[in-house]
C-alpha cells in the first residue's frame, strides 16, 4: 500500500476555544479535524471535565507540515498566553493524501 | 433546611472523602437542560394567566439591578487588590444569576407556604445578560491599554461572537423557550407535559444539587491558594447584594415571596453562563477566582444559609 508522510498536530485546550480553534484551523489551511472531550491535569491544575466551565477538547489535525507549523504558531500566539493549552507533533502517514 | 440541600451536602461530603462517585457528564448535561427548560415552562404558564405588559416595570428595574451589580462590586473588589481584569469578571459572575439557586430559593419558600410571584422565572431570563454585559464593558475599560491594541473591526467582531454566544447560549434558550411555550400552551395545553416537566422537578433538582455539590466540593481546596479576599467577596457580597435586591422588591410592590426570589437572585452569582462567557471575553481573568468565589462559596453559602436569611428579611421589610 502507497503511504504518504503527513503531520499530525494534536491541539489539548479549555473547552471555551473549541469555536475560535476550529475556525483558526480552517482557515490556516487544514482540511478537517477531530475534537474528542477529554480530562486530565497540568501545571495550571486538574481539569475534571465534569461541568461547563471545567471542559478540556482535544482537536487532532491531520495536514501538511508547513500548514501545521502555522496553526501552532497562531494557536500558541493568540492563546498561549491566558489559556490552559498542551501541543504535540507526531509524523503520521495516510492513504489519500488529497485529502489532507 | 429543604431536603434537596442535604443532597448538594452529600456530594460536598462525598468529594471531601474521595469517593470515586461521579455523576455521567451526559446526565449533568441532560439535568441542567431539564431544570432550564421545567423553570422555564413554569414561569411562562403562569405568564399565560396575566397581562404581559403589565410586567414591563419588574423586567426593567431586574435587569437594571443586574447591570448595576457588577459596578458596584468592582471598586470594592479592587480595593481587596484584585486586579482589573479578575475584579471585572468576578463582578460579571455577580450581576449574573444563578438558576439553581433560584429554584432552591422557590423550593423554600413554597415549603413555608409563602407565596411570591410565580411568573419569576421571567426575572432569572432577563437578569441573566445584564451582568455579563456590565462585567465585559469593565474589563475592556480596565484592560484598555495593557493588552496589545487589536484593530476596530476585530474587537466588532468578538462583540458579536460574544453577543450570540450569550444570547443565544443553551440556558437562554431553553429558559426563554420554556418562558414561551409555556406562555402560548397555558395551563391546558401544558397539562400533557406536566407529568414530566411539573412532577418530578424536585428530584431532579436533587440530583443536579448532588453533582453540584460535587463540584463545589472540589473547589473547596483553592480557596486556600486565593487567600482571605476570596472569601470576603464570597461571603460578603450575597448578603449585601440581597439586601439590594430586596429593596428594589420593595420599590416594586412585590409580594413577600417575590422580595425573597429578588433578593436570593440579586446575591447569585452564575457559574454556568458567566464562566464560560467571560473565559472568552476577558482571557487574562483567573478563571479558577471566580469559579472557587461563585461555586465554592457563594453558592453552598447561599443555598444553606443566605436563603433562610433573604426570606427573613423579606418578611421584614414587607410587614
Amino acid at each position: 500500500m502507497n503511504k504518504h508522510p503527513k503531520k499530525l498536530l494534536v491541539i489539548i485546550a479549555e473547552a471555551a476555544l473549541e469555536k475560535q480553534l476550529e475556525q483558526d484551523v480552517r482557515r490556516l489551511g487544514a482540511q478537517g479535524y477531530t475534537v474528542y472531550d477529554v480530562r486530565g491535569a497540568g501545571h495550571t491544575g486538574e481539569r475534571e471535565g465534569a461541568w461547563e466551565a471545567d471542559r478540556t477538547i482535544e482537536m487532532k489535525v491531520v495536514c501538511q507540515a508547513d500548514v501545521a507549523d502555522n496553526i501552532a504558531r497562531h494557536v500558541l500566539q493568540a492563546y498561549g498566553q491566558h489559556f490552559g493549552l498542551t501541543l504535540f507533533f507526531a509524523d503520521v502517514a495516510v492513504v489519500r493524501p488529497e485529502k489532507y | 433546611m429543604d431536603v434537596v440541600v442535604y443532597f448538594f451536602l452529600l456530594g460536598v461530603l462525598a468529594r471531601l472523602l474521595r469517593s470515586d462517585l461521579r455523576l455521567p457528564e451526559a446526565l449533568y448535561e441532560t439535568l441542567s437542560i431539564y431544570l432550564l427548560l421545567a423553570i422555564g415552562l413554569k414561569g411562562g404558564i403562569e405568564l399565560s394567566k396575566q397581562p404581559v405588559l403589565a410586567l414591563a416595570p419588574q423586567v426593567l428595574a431586574t435587569m437594571a439591578l443586574g447591570f448595576v451589580i457588577p459596578f458596584v462590586l468592582f471598586p470594592a473588589l479592587r480595593f481587596l487588590k484584585m486586579n482589573g481584569a479578575d475584579s471585572a469578571s468576578l463582578a460579571a459572575h455577580y450581576g449574573s444569576v444563578s438558576v439553581v439557586t433560584f429554584a432552591v430559593g422557590s423550593a423554600a419558600l413554597t415549603r413555608q407556604g409563602i407565596a411570591f410571584e410565580s411568573h419569576a422565572a421571567l426575572w432569572v431570563a432577563v437578569m441573566e445578560v445584564p451582568g455579563l454585559a456590565a462585567g465585559i464593558l469593565l474589563a475592556r475599560w480596565a484592560t484598555s491599554g495593557k493588552e496589545s491594541v487589536s484593530g476596530t473591526e476585530r474587537a466588532v467582531s468578538q462583540w458579536r461572537t460574544l453577543a450570540h454566544d450569550v444570547l443565544c447560549g443553551k440556558s437562554m434558550v431553553l429558559l426563554l423557550g420554556g418562558i414561551v411555550i409555556g406562555a402560548v400552551a397555558g395551563v391546558e395545553g401544558s397539562a400533557p407535559i406536566k407529568a414530566v416537566f411539573v412532577d418530578p422537578f424536585k428530584g431532579v433538582l436533587a440530583l443536579f444539587l448532588l453533582e453540584l455539590g460535587l463540584v463545589a466540593g472540589g473547589r473547596l481546596g483553592e480557596i486556600k491558594r486565593f487567600g482571605a479576599a476570596v472569601l470576603v467577596v464570597g461571603l460578603g457580597a450575597p448578603p449585601l447584594l440581597a439586601l439590594a435586591g430586596a429593596l428594589v422588591g420593595v420599590a416594586l410592590n412585590l409580594s413577600t415571596g417575590g422580595v425573597a426570589i429578588l433578593a436570593t437572585l440579586a446575591a447569585s452569582a452564575s457559574y454556568i453562563a458567566a464562566p464560560t462567557t467571560m473565559r472568552i471575553a476577558v482571557p487574562q481573568a483567573n478563571a479558577a477566582l471566580s469559579i472557587t468565589a461563585a461555586l465554592g462559596i457563594t453558592f453552598p453559602f447561599n443555598i444553606v444559609m443566605g436563603i433562610p436569611m433573604y426570606i427573613e428579611l423579606a418578611k421584614f421589610l414587607t410587614t
